[in-house]
């Protein structure tokens, strides 16, 4: 490293380089990540346990109004596995693209006084939800080995993809409001009721199918996508829709050029505003 | 001839200030704006987009260069607003500059400030890896010098306890320890050393001093204490409003640094006295004497400033502090606590002068909010119709009196 030399230029425009410093600064993501979950377990009596009670509470009461009462179709599937697969992919997007959201803030602290590549915060907060996602996830096998479902090898290797997809959007949609939270506070008390809004328009508690023809309205949604497919893969309620997939990811990887465009706009004079 | 570790070459940066008050708006005001009066906003946007708005621009740092070889210490000297901090920032690649380029051949680390992204949650030896990692440091080298980096700070016993619970003390011995064991080419420091007693002041010099002298180490010092830059640097850099004065041996740089201090009237740059509330504008000199900033010994000293109330300050408290070169209080005043509306003020100041000769600092502050210090050097002459034959040492020249009789007991 004594090797290296450092060039500031008045403006710098996103690089290739970019990318390979965030890796030179794994560590440091490492460390934000960790700080995150350390932080926030620490002060609670039961720790860990929250990441699984607040998508299972969520899942019992959905289960009673929605599934028994309401009568929402499942696409024949228990209704609580099916809503618990729907909620899973949306807490995480939704956390993390709040959570994205409030890094150029939250961290304004240290990013006045030190340097390193900004997209590590953004990327850390994903890091974190990401841990709660799997954490919550061994809900969902307990769930799966009561109601005697079993993934198919094939269904079980498009997660992946949908957590890739899901990333995306998140952080995409996180940097850029990160980046207007800057300017306009107004973003963090906008921001929960516009979630809470887009969740209805998400088939987290209903299925895609309700919406008869409208449903090709819904697949702009890009989380309808993940959380359709998610069902398809763990579930077998329908077949893989792999053109749902494609437009989704198109869209998201589209949402994160944006998102980091916009971001890298703002981050280079941030300091100077706060 | 091997080159210069650090280039710095016609570096400028400018900011705009545009005159609204507060740092950040609110989109309901913007959007609120636009449906009250679209005219008017059509305009202001039109106007804004042809660049006619009243938009101030401001130049922090205006063409500046210099290089600095391997091993050398240099500090950086000049009054607030001079470029001092703007400088440290461009270098540590926290905000780029408008203008120019700079290159550095080596690892750089910055330390603008001790304890960036300390955790009051976390526990001494969580904060310590943490913070290590925050200054780029890697996981094993900080394992390395865990032990050191402990000792130094001297918190043994309190290593798992949350920092949250630290004295200031500790918590900044701890801070300054982790800082202290990076390793970089190249460090910047901005003054840091501000912070902890006096006597932590100390050890933290001592440190410096072994780094560089040790291990070759190239330091870029910023600070206020003359004192501190003295013993650390060879050579000097003074700024004065954003250009570089002079580059040349400390001791010289700190004289140019003391006369250029020194002027009658005291032009506060808009982008450091803009606070929420109000806006300090102008400091001015007035005993009546040819050279600015001089008084003699016992001559009350005279002071008059301007300041723009941009929003209704229910307590309004003024303070000045005067402080040695060495970096020690002489002594605080402060006005009573008054009401004030929005509007432009003169304050008139006039202390009472009970200081030996010398130059001291001038400080300002109002409330607990906002502080200004060394907005220009005070200097006290050794008059000539003196009483005593003698002067005291220290800062202060009190009354006294001494009967000497023979005991005749």
């Amino acid at each position: 490293m004594s090797s290296a030399i450092t060039v500031i230029r008045p403006k710098r425009l996103f690089h290739l380089r970019d990318l390979k410093e965030i890796w030179q600064y794994r560590e440091l993501l490492y460390f934000f990540t960790w700080r995150d979950l350390k932080v926030r377990y620490k002060q609670t009596a039961i720790g860990v346990a929250w990441a699984i009670l607040q998508p299972l509470m969520t899942m019992v009461v959905f289960s009673v109004f929605f599934g028994s009462l309401a009568k929402i179709p499942s696409d024949g599937v228990p209704y609580p596995i099916f809503v618990y697969v729907g909620l899973l992919f949306w807490q995480f997007f939704s956390s993390a693209l709040s959570d994205t959201s409030m890094t150029l803030i939250a961290n304004q602290a240290i990013i006045t006084k030190v340097y390193f590549p900004r997209l590590i915060l953004p990327i850390s907060s994903v890091m974190t939800k990401l841990v709660d996602f799997l954490i919550a996830s061994l809900i969902l096998i307990g769930l799966m080995a009561y109601y005697g479902y079993m993934p198919h090898l094939s269904g079980f290797l498009l997660i992946p993809l949908l957590l890739i997809i899901t990333f995306m959007a998140s952080v995409g949609g996180g940097l850029f409001l990160a980046a207007i939270n800057v300017k306009y506070r107004d973003i963090r008390y906008a921001l929960p009721f516009f979630i809470q809004i887009l969740m209805f328009v998400t088939p987290v508690i209903y299925p895609a199918s309700i919406a008869g023809k409208y449903s090709t309205i819904l697949a702009l949604n890009p989380m309808m996508g993940v959380i359709q497919n998610a069902r398809a893969a763990l579930l077998g309620t329908a077949p893989i829709n792999w053109t749902l997939i494609g437009i989704s990811f198109i869209a998201c990887l589209i949402l994160l050029l944006i998102g980091i465009y916009v971001f890298k706009k703002v981050e280079r004079y941030f300091a100077d505003i706060v | 001839m091997e080159k210069p570790i650090i280039e710095i070459k016609n570096i400028s940066k400018k900011y705009k200030i545009t005159h609204e008050r507060g740092g950040y708006i609110a989109l309901r005001d913007v959007l609120m704006n636009i449906v009250k009066k679209p005219f008017s906003y059509l305009k202001h946007k039109a106007k804004s987009v042809a660049g006619l708005t009243k938009k101030e621009d401001f130049w922090a740092l205006k063409d500046v260069s210099f290089s600095v070889n391997k091993g050398e210490v240099i500090g950086v000297i000049g009054r607030n607003g001079a470029g001092k901090s703007t400088l440290l920032k461009i270098l540590s690649q926290i905000t780029p500059p408008t203008e120019g380029e700079i290159i550095m051949r080596g690892t750089v680390g910055s330390l603008l400030e001790v304890g960036t992204g300390f955790h009051p949650e976390l526990t001494g030896r969580e904060n310590i890896f943490l913070n290590g990692a925050i200054l780029g440091m890697g996981r094993k080298e900080i394992a390395k010098k865990f032990d050191q980096i402990v000792e130094f700070a001297g918190i043994e016993k309190f290593l798992d306890t949350p920092v949250k619970y630290y004295s200031s003390g500790m918590y900044v011995r701890l801070a300054f320890s982790v800082a202290a064991h990076m390793e970089p080419d190249i460090l910047l420091v901005d003054e840091v050393l501000a912070v902890g007693d006096a006597e932590f002041q100390k050890k933290c010099l001592g440190k410096m001093e072994d780094i560089t002298k040790k291990e070759g180490r190239t330091i870029l010092f910023v600070s206020h204490n003359i004192g501190a830059i003295r013993q650390l640097c060879e050579k000097t850099l003074v700024l004065h409003n954003g250009s570089v004065v002079d580059f040349t041996d400390t001791e010289k740089a700190i004289d140019i640094y003391l006369s250029k201090t020194k002027s009658e009237k005291i032009i506060i740059p808009a982008q450091k006295a803009n606070h929420e509330e109000f806006r300090i504008k102008k400091i001015e000199f007035k005993n009546d004497s040819n050279k600015p900033w001089v008084v003699e010994c016992s001559e009350k000293i005279r002071m008059e400033v301007l300041i723009e109330i941009t929003e209704d300050m229910p307590i309004f408290r003024f303070g000045i502090g005067i402080t040695s070169l060495g970096g020690e209080r002489v002594c605080t005043v402060h006005s009573r606590e008054t009401n004030l509306d929005k509007g432009e003020y003169l304050v008139n100041i006039e202390l009472e002068n009970k200081l030996t000769p010398g130059r001291y600092e001038l400080g300002l502050g109002i409330l607990n909010r906002y502080n200004l210090p060394g907005f220009s050097i005070l200097e006290v002459e050794d008059n000539k119709n003196n009483k005593h034959e003698l002067f005291n040492h220290g800062f202060i020249d009190i009354e006294s009196d001494f009967i000497i009789k023979k005991n005749n007991q």
